[in-house]
């Protein structure tokens, strides 16, 4: 990367969403600078500014252009530092890759968070719908090692940074993933080893930690 | 030569989207009717996972979800219009905003129809304050997507005609030539175009189907509140 250009990313230290795009820019081996965000305390007048319809992290500012919406950013990326790519060459697969990011986008997160904030038959519920669409990500993923094929890819990007409140979910739902859905679970561990990943994966302890915190502000038990 | 088929409705925007942009491309397809109340094991097979409209099926091979689709059309056919600009910062801004349309103009545009009381009521301010985001982007032009039909656009069709019907049919006042003078212009502009006005469902159709859902939620609502209100 020209040494003019300048990244910056509005993060949240416990955010999966940001962990995506810390991924993203560690396989394409750019660096940036993060400013931290109190989401909690106070935003930001540059994440207001950056944000101005959701005020949420992530945020790239890219030479002071901000890009927003994880998934977008890590589309962004991928379009402008080409090398090495995220997403197929081929046209086909570019589709498959976005439906399953938007899939993904659409589904697990929310399934994960009705699993912390329920109890009794609520929960039962919310952690049988959570493990029937890491099945259907199983699905996605076939007999390959990636949801990119041979390679990690794009997708794989979208999806591992939410797993690191997986932890979480497993405590508070009561199932273990490694049980329930070995496949998706030998994936998590694979893409672990990638070195943009390890560096950037949230500790799942700490991860959990914080889901208690927001249990305690919503009300649950 | 090239199959292409597309599983749609034809009362349905994300339908209609993928058959301007297959249109405006010049693209020759066959057009398969789904209900999706009673839905074809073609579109289970197609479609396992979401088992919804539209879906493209090209050399036999399926693309869903409209948003999806209309990036795979503009990726596999380079002739005719480009959906989306070239450069990643604008590519970027395009799908934020397609986005945006889909997973918040739209339903909150679709609860401002459909609900009554305090709901309605938050989903018309909703509605109001993304339309106003919305307005702040044209700025001068005469398409989101500059001097010609763009993804944007296309994805924001349900507002400039399928809302325009329901809204008149629940008496609302969320869309006006007052408040949103730019947005009214653009919808002028792209109804108008070729392609568009020559591929809209029929209004009085839509009308009807849309009086009928109208009814059946007042209904609805009705029995929930017992038996009191009617949405306005």
């Amino acid at each position: 990367m020209p040494s003019d250009e300048q990244l910056l990313l509005l993060d949240f230290w416990v955010s999966p969403f940001s962990t995506r795009v810390k991924i993203a820019l560690a396989e394409k081996g750019l660096s940036y600078e993060i400013q931290e965000e109190d989401l909690l305390g106070g935003k930001s007048d540059l994440l207001f500014k950056s944000n101005p319809l959701y005020a949420k992290v992530p945020v790239l500012l890219h030479n002071g252009k901000p890009v927003v919406e994880s998934t977008n950013i890590v589309h962004y990326i991928d379009e402008t530092w080409p090398s090495p790519q995220l997403l197929p060459a081929c046209s086909y697969g570019r589709s498959r890759a976005r439906f399953w990011a938007d899939f993904i986008d659409k589904k697990v997160f929310d399934a994960g968070s009705n699993i912390w904030r329920s109890k009794g038959d609520e929960l039962e519920a919310a952690k049988n719908d959570f493990i029937d669409i890491l099945k259907k990500l199983e699905g996605a993923m076939g007999v390959k090692d990636y949801f990119g094929g041979d390679e990690f890819g794009f997708v794989d990007v979208i999806l591992i940074g939410l797993t690191t409140w997986f932890y979480a979910y497993e405590k508070y739902g009561g199932f273990k993933i490694e049980k329930e859905c070995p496949k998706f679970a030998a994936w998590i561990n694979r893409c672990k080893e990638r070195d943009s990943v390890a560096k950037n994966y949230i500790d799942p302890q700490k991860a959990y930690e914080f889901v208690g915190l927001l249990r305690e502000m919503h009300g649950v038990e | 030569m090239a199959e292409v088929k597309l599983y749609g409705w034809w009362s349905s925007p994300f339908t209609h989207r993928i058959e301007v942009a297959l249109k405006l491309k010049g693209v020759e397809y066959e057009f398969i009717s789904e209900d999706v109340r009673n839905k074809s094991p073609s579109l289970l097979k197609y479609n396992p996972v979401l088992k919804k409209i539209p879906v493209l099926v090209h050399n036999g091979k399926p693309i869903c979800e409209s948003l999806v689709i209309l990036e795979y059309i503009d990726e596999t056919w380079e002739v005719g219009p480009s959906l989306l600009p070239k450069d990643p910062y604008e590519r970027a801004m395009v799908r934020f905003w397609a986005k945006l349309l889909d997973e918040k103009c739209f339903p909150a545009m679709r609860n401002a129809f459909l609900s009554i009381g305090e709901e309605q009521e938050k989903a018309k301010e909703e509605s109001t304050e993304l339309l106003k985001f919305l307005e702040g982007t044209l700025s001068g032009n005469k398409f989101f997507g500059g001097d010609t039909i763009g993804m944007v656009d296309i994805v924001a069709n349900f507002i400039s005609y399928w809302f325009i019907i329901v809204q008149e049919l629940a008496g609302l006042q969320v869309l006006t030539k007052e408040k949103f003078p730019k947005l009214c212009e653009w919808m002028d502009e792209y109804l108008n175009s070729d392609i568009i006005r020559e591929n809209l469902p029929h209004k009085d159709k839509l009308t009807a189907i849309y009086q009928a859902r109208f009814l059946d939620a007042a209904a609805a609502n009705a029995a929930v509140a017992g038996g009191g209100g009617s949405p306005k």
